[in-house]
């Protein structure tokens, strides 16, 4: 429950009341406010400052230092205060956040003080109000970076749990990681280098020799070239299967941007080699040529500044898109009236309106080629008009372009940044929920389990069950749900009686009318999803029939139970009765089972309530403390997933079992998150 | 309660700038600042000692600064204490039975006056507050209709993972349990004598009717 509402809780509680005429099963006891002491202000010295507030507002989060007994170890007795050596400042904030329930993050304060004094208080830092949530998490950030360029840099040295393919791949993406990468990485850029510059000079026409033609220096050497080039692609092919060798996923690799323009770099070379020296392919081998100019994008690796401008670029492609798109539509606008204009004139160069777009493009961009000029009146009217147009065309989306790159490339960084803390922030208050509807469902529990053991236990279990004490809050928010549950009706699902418990021992699944309707019905419960899922797939198993012979065995078993627990006659309200007749029931027995993590001195219960334990199970009592959990388990597996195999606490582990090293918290948990190996299933009935 | 005392601050500005921006003039009207009736009058009106009506009046304005909660408002506090499920129909209904003036918003007086009848009203008390809360239209019967969205909003609050699973027909049938019960001569409505008498017949509901005396 958020604690933040607390004040409202009487009220909600009151409201209560509207439910009680609605409802048909008796209402459970609300908990007994012990605490009758008046409300009191409360000193507290924070290095010498003294704030002062309600008990009550301290209380609102008992699971703090302020809120919980553990602000009596700063009580000083002489003054009658409670004192504390921290910080004033900081402390306002903490105050504030009991006041008003948001915790705020004040700016000028250091980071890292404030995650101190969050800390000493208890309060955990995920509940910062939206408000401030954002700033905070940014300087976090900020500071977790600082230490870890820090370290990183003393990480460098010693990485020797690395396999060599993860070194290779790291030394590949960080050059200055060792020598050889960085070796490397100078060898591949000035390979790629030379291969640019190959094939710019190629084309270059040497000087002429003996014969008449001018011919260009690739023609004229052509082995010295041809050598160079293999030499390249050589280095280009070995680079790009050692890095797939080393890459971590092989497939996003090949996906990668990167990966494909080095295929494409070396590629031509290889269909070069391939191909024949044919008179009808050599057009397309010397188009394939042009390709080889993609090796100078292989400097991107090698330059932040042109992986950011490819970013941008892609992250502007709309704005690109409609500046291309605008442009079009000028173009062709010019270009007709341009056509039209120039029809009448003779040796006119606009033969048609493609052929005006030259026209219109060169105009527009003002670069004015002039080969292609306007004779009539009425074209070089147009002709101006476009000019002037496009100055204002091409002026306008640019700056816009522009500055669109810096805003996007910023909005990126922020919006992902927002959609980190949004995930988290989601969350906390899916966490938050969850964590107040479990919170129920235990107490829930532990009430059945007091109740129960009440009767079966000796002074000491209720000692060890009682050790963790729930709030008063708690307890009444719980109560609330309480009462919320029984308010609501199940027609065709009997409980136990309340008054009557032997005279019937017939099928407790008669549909009654009338009266006695109100003592067979049935409450809806609050269950955890877990279970709630593993109930829905069980109506949906329900038509599967019934097994194996062992599960007779069951019957019986849960058949001599019940008879013998109902002569001891054990109201327990929330509990459904496991199926006496099972046999029409199907596969959908119900057990009520509780889960005991005895210690030693508690095994003399497993003993008490032997009804089902075997001694194998005994052996399995092994650990040292009194964790306690309970669980509504229904068993439409068929016994064979039970660790012995037979027997009533059949109900099957739904949760792989803990280690038993697992240190045991003093606190009581509920039940879909714990379940050890060393579970001693009791039916209780 | 001619005591009460709405202030709109902006409204008197409004009046000597004359800003002709409607937009504007929505905002700062809706800055509404309620202030209560004073302790002692509140005191004779409710059944709530001084100290009582203190500790209420500051959880009620620590959650609300303005001084009235608005129909939003108390369907997310309401909420927050039924996370598994979806409060906000039943928040509503609730919302129409405190707010007597059916002025769209609760106000402390409000509040105090409903909580000293469910707390510390006599047992007539409560159940004409409860029957007001499920006639929805206040015209004095409960039709099945009527009973059927309150039904609907209180199941609604279990949410889905309950044991057993909630099926459609459920509050339906919870309707017909208690139409069978309460409505004595059969004419498909409850009026408030036919639910006061079959609820004071019915020892579950009068001994859960003394529930939550001790809340406050």
């Amino acid at each position: 429950m958020a604690t933040g509402v607390a004040a409202w809780l009487p009220f909600a509680r009151a409201a209560a009341i509207g439910w009680m005429p609605v409802a048909n099963c008796p209402m459970p006891i609300a908990p007994r406010d012990n605490s009758k002491k008046q409300d009191e202000l409360i000193i507290l010295n924070v290095s010498g400052r003294r704030f002062q507030t309600w008990r009550t507002t301290l209380d609102r989060y008992p699971d703090t230092l302020l809120g919980s007994s553990e602000k009596d170890f700063f009580y000083n007795e002489e003054t009658k205060e409670y004192f504390f050596d921290r910080d004033p400042d900081a402390f306002r904030s903490i105050l504030n956040f009991y006041r008003t329930g948001k915790l705020h993050y004040p700016r000028h304060e250091c980071i890292s003080a404030y995650d101190e004094e969050l800390t000493f208080f208890g309060i955990i830092p995920e509940i910062i109000g939206d408000c401030c949530y954002e700033e905070y998490k940014d300087r976090k950030r900020e500071n977790l970076e600082r230490l870890q360029d820090d370290q990183e840099e003393n990480m460098d040295l010693k990485m020797p749990n690395m396999n060599f393919r993860e070194t290779m791949w790291r030394a590949f993406e960080n050059p200055h990681t060792s020598t050889m990468a960085l070796v490397f990485y100078y060898v591949t850029g000035f390979f790629i280098a030379v291969s640019v510059i190959t094939n710019v000079v190629e084309t270059v026409p040497c000087g002429a020799t003996a014969n008449q033609k001018d011919m260009p220096c690739g023609e004229r050497y052509t082995v010295a070239f041809f050598c160079m080039d293999t030499a390249c692609v050589m280095i280009f092919t070995v680079e790009y299967l050692l890095r797939l060798f080393a890459a971590p996923s092989r497939y996003r690799f090949m996906r990668s941007v990167m990966s494909i323009i080095d295929v494409v770099a070396i590629l031509p070379y290889y269909i070069g080699l391939v191909m024949t020296n044919n008179e009808d392919v050599s057009g397309a081998f010397v188009t394939l040529r042009v390709f080889r100019v993609f090796r100078i994008f292989k400097f991107s690796r090698h330059s932040q500044g042109l992986r950011i401008l490819g970013y941008t670029l892609k992250s502007c492609a709309s704005e690109l898109g409609f500046l291309l798109f605008s442009l079009t539509m000028a173009i062709i606008i010019f270009a007709t009236v341009m056509f039209y204009a120039e029809k009448g004139s003779s040796s006119s160069k606009f033969t048609s309106i493609p052929a005006s777009f030259w026209y219109t493009i060169v105009t527009m961009t003002t670069l004015g080629y002039g080969d292609m000029v306007p004779k009539t009146i009425a074209g070089k009217i147009f002709g101006s008009i476009c000019s002037l147009s496009g100055v204002l065309v091409i002026a306008l989306p640019v700056p816009v372009i522009v500055s669109n790159f810096s805003r996007i490339y910023h909005q990126n960084q922020r919006a992902d940044k927002r959609r980190a803390q949004k995930k988290a922030r989601l969350a906390r208050i899916r966490i938050a929920k969850s964590g107040s509807a479990n919170a129920f469902l235990q107490s829930k529990h532990n009430g059945l389990l007091n109740e129960l053991l009440e009767l079966t236990g000796t002074e000491e279990d209720e000692q060890k069950l009682t050790q963790k004490s729930i709030s008063l809050l708690e307890s009444q928010h719980h109560h609330l749900l309480h009462c919320l549950e029984k308010t609501t009706f199940s027609y065709g699902n009997l409980c136990r009686p309340v008054q009557q418990d032997t005279e019937d021992t017939g099928s407790y699944y008669s549909l009654r009318t009338g009266q006695d309707l109100d003592h067979h019905v049935k409450a809806h419960e609050f269950v955890d999803e877990q279970i709630y899922e593993q109930n829905c797939l069980e109506t949906a198993l329900q038509t599967y029939p019934s097994r194996s012979p062992s599960v007779s065995s069951h019957d019986s078993s849960t058949r001599t139970c019940c008879s013998r627990k109902r002569k001891r006659n054990v109201p327990l309200p929330n509990t459904s009765l496991p199926t006496t007749h099972s046999t029409h029931q199907g596969p959908l027995q119900e057990l009520s089972a509780i889960h005991i993590q005895c210690g030693d001195p508690l095994s003399h219960t497993a003993s008490r309530s032997n009804l089902n334990l075997k001694t194998d199970e005994s052996s399995r009592i092994n650990c040292k403390s009194g964790r306690i959990t309970t669980a509504i388990i229904s068993l439409p597996t068929p016994p064979a997933l039970t660790p012995d195999g037979d027997g009533l606490h059949g109900p099957p582990q739904r949760r792989p079992p803990r280690p038993p090293s697992h240190p045991p918290p003093l606190s009581i948990q509920t039940t879909t998150s714990s379940a050890g190996a060393n579970i001693v299933k009791v039916s209780a009935l | 309660m001619d005591a009460k005392r709405v202030e709109t601050v902006s409204a008197r500005v409004d009046a000597a700038v004359s800003s002709t921006d409607s937009v504007e003039d929505e905002l700062e009207l809706s800055a509404v600042r309620h202030r209560p009736e004073g302790l002692e009058q509140l005191e004779a009106q409710t059944r709530f000692s001084r100290k009582e009506l203190q500790i209420l009046y500051r959880g009620f304005k620590n959650e609300c600064p303005s001084g009235v909660v608005n129909e939003d408002t108390f369907k997310d506090i309401y909420s927050q204490f039924f996370p598994q499920g979806d409060a906000s129909t039943y928040a509503h209904f609730l919302f129409n039975a405190f707010d007597t003036d059916h002025n769209g918003s609760v106000s402390f007086e409000d509040f105090v006056m409903g909580l000293s009848i469910l707390l510390r009203g006599t047992v007539q008390e409560k159940l004409n507050w409860a029957f007001n809360l499920y006639d929805i239209n206040k015209d004095g019967y409960i039709t099945k209709e009527e009973m059927l969205d309150i039904m609907k909003a209180i199941y609604d609050m279990m949410g889905k993972c309950t044991y057993p699973v909630l099926k459609e027909e459920t509050p339906r049938q919870h309707v017909e349990v208690f139409f069978q019960k309460m409505d004595k001569n059969k004419d498909g409505v409850v009026t408030i004598d036919e639910f006061i008498d079959c609820c004071q017949n019915d020892e579950n509901i009068m001994r859960s009717m003394h529930l939550f005396e001790n809340v406050l």
